[in-house]
């Protein structure tokens, strides 16, 4: 072997190599692959196909749409679909809905969520891992069973109105059940974990010497915490509240089991459209629009998750 | 300062009695005699023999039980391959969309998500033949594609809370890569593996919506049985359904939750007593 040894740098007794042996990098190759194809093809995919079918005609047939390309190779594309979520009026008023009944959902969370997760944050170290399991725990019993509990509790003859009606406080049940109230209700108690989780992590990590700090030299607590903390958990709340809002726009389940008929959501509107009118173009440009609705929310959540990566 | 606390001690209860209360009511009310849910006609337990003689909620609750530790396998074997290439392998050609793609599925309305799949199902079937027809193999495949986007998040913040340096000491000294997973990388990540395998689990067991589109005859897991039962009404043997389900969940959090705690304080016990032997 006649390669010329270079001479060892002092500073440096082991040259240099190259650190990874290739098998690594062939190997990363592979290992990226797998999980890259699978979403590839059952995550991304599938959104082309829905945009296709979206400018398709409905057909009674198996699949019940046009092709898109016709028998004599034409393309076949129609706005139709569009055209009709745009003149039809329930569906401009169910997407306006969606975004008022999450958005307020949102709000509620916060509400709620921000004394828990800041009280949670001032606990006791020992406490802090029993109440964050508090916390945890509903999000791992089943959603659709807790939704179902607060049939039993606002229904007409439901624990609420039963307690009032028997402190003689009302002589006639109040109308919870099937009103945007108990919809309010619904996407506020399903989705709370969701808010408490981010907006605790934020604050935990929060060093308490600034707040100590400020109110040595003087400062009200309340006035410490809107300068200081509030500020600084501000990552938290966007955090928290993008994972409550993008959801819930699409809710499908707390609609239908606690709304009533004349409280449209999206979601429930495309279930509809899917399974009961059978028109799948519909459906799709649905589906389509309310994803052109939450790109914004989304394309957020993407970049935070990402800076989340980064740090 | 004594007023806040007061202040956040009350919203601390307040917000747990809002967490539990409702759960509570339904425990209660399956132990309930009358048929009317909400009222108390005496103690009895009833509906849990109503529902273990439920051949209906059996069926699917076996198939629910079944899809979701398939679903839960392939999660986390996918999750783990993509926590590692996001956290690992520095940048690569797409990682943009790779990460994107990732957490994409975290937030998306479920409605799209079971749309969206059924419709490439049915494309799928009418241009290469496969898979023929809908049923258990397409509901596995949509919850495998969703669930293992919450393993990867969980793979990826245990491994980015250790540095690489473990590996790259072993990869220096000659290990080949598979043997430095298997050896370093898996042991670290195993409590995360676990915690993604069960959210997997129970993600799946829970999933109503996204089920319901790309399902097909003959195939009704729990959540949709379920769903077609509650419709209708309030309905006493749901409750008792409701009971069994808290109380596993709430056992497995628990001891599972006991279990982290001490690990991660023998881990934190090992890490001082390392530095007090270095000193």
């Amino acid at each position: 072997m006649t390669t010329a040894q270079p001479t060892p740098d002092p500073r440096r007794p082991f040259p240099k190599t190259r650190r990874k042996p290739r098998f690594w990098t062939r190997g990363k190759g592979a290992v990226t692959a797998v999980p890259y194809f699978w979403l590839l093809l059952f995550f991304l995919l599938p959104f082309a196909i829905v945009l296709k079918i979206s400018l398709a005609e409905p057909l009674i047939a198996q699949p019940p749409f046009t092709p898109l390309f016709g028998p004599d190779g034409a393309l076949q594309a129609t706005l139709d679909n569009y055209r009709f979520l745009w003149e039809d009026h329930l569906y401009i008023v169910a997407y306006l809905n969606s975004l008022k009944l999450a958005g307020v959902s949102t709000l509620l969370c916060l509400l709620i969520g921000y004394p828990m997760a800041y009280g949670m944050a001032k606990a006791p170290p020992a406490l802090r891992n029993i109440l964050l399991l508090l916390v945890i725990l509903p999000f791992w019993t089943s959603f659709l069973l807790r939704v179902y509990a607060w049939m039993g509790i606002l229904r007409n003859n439901g624990l609420i109105n039963n307690l009032l009606l028997g402190l003689g406080v009302i002589d006639q049940p109040i109308q919870m059940m099937n009103t945007d109230f108990a919809i309010y209700i619904g996407i506020t108690y399903s989705y709370l974990p969701f808010m408490i989780l981010p907006l605790y992590a934020v604050l935990e990590r929060l060093p308490g010497d600034l707040v100590e700090a400020a109110q040595d030299l003087g400062c009200r607590p309340w006035k410490a915490f809107a300068t200081i903390t509030l500020p600084l958990s501000v990552p938290g709340i966007i955090a928290g509240s993008l994972l409550v809002f993008i959801p819930a726009v699409g809710e499908f389940v707390i609609p239908s089991l606690l709304g009533g008929p004349d409280s449209l959501m999206i979601g429930r509107v495309l279930w509809d459209e899917f399974f009961g009118n059978r028109d799948w173009p519909v459906a799709s440009a649905v589906a389509i629009a309310l994803l052109l609705v939450l790109v914004v929310p989304i394309m957020m959540f993407q970049r935070m998750q990402l800076r989340r990566e980064g740090a | 300062m004594r007023r806040r606390n007061w202040f956040l001690f009350s919203a601390l209860c307040f917000g747990f009695a809002f967490l539990y209360g409702p759960i509570l009511s339904l425990i209660i009310y399956s132990f309930n005699a009358s048929r009317l849910v909400t009222v108390w006609g005496g103690f009895s337990t009833r509906w849990y023999g109503e529902l273990f003689r439920d051949p209906q909620i059996i069926d699917a609750a076996l198939l629910s039980l079944r899809i979701g530790a398939v679903n839960a396998t392939f999660a986390v074997a996918l999750g783990t391959l993509a926590g590692l290439a996001i956290t690992r392998f520095g940048r690569f050609r797409g990682r943009m969309l790779f990460t994107g793609m990732i957490a994409a599925p975290l937030v998306m309305p479920e409605v799209i998500t079971g749309l969206s799949l059924l419709l490439l199902f049915v494309t799928l079937e009418s241009v290469v033949g496969w898979p023929s027809g809908r049923g258990v193999t397409t509901i596995t495949i949509a919850h495998i594609t969703f669930s293992m986007a919450y393993v990867a998040v969980i793979v990826q913040s245990r491994l980015s809370s250790l540095d690489g340096s473990l590996e790259e000491a072993a990869l220096d000294l000659g290990a080949r890569p598979w043997k430095v997973f298997l050896v370093i990388t898996l042991p670290i990540i195993a409590p995360a593996l676990v915690a993604g395998w069960l959210l997997a689990f129970t993600l799946s067991l829970d999933d109503l919506v996204i089920a319901s589109f790309v399902s097909g005859p003959g195939a009704s897991t729990l959540p949709m049985v379920v769903f077609s039962k509650v419709r209708l009404g309030v309905s006493p043997d749901v409750n008792a359904l409701a009971t069994i389900i808290v109380l596993i969940v709430s056992l497995a959090v628990v001891v599972s939750g006991w279990l982290m705690i001490r690990s991660e304080r023998r881990r934190e016990r090992d890490v001082q007593e390392a530095l007090a032997g270095r000193s």
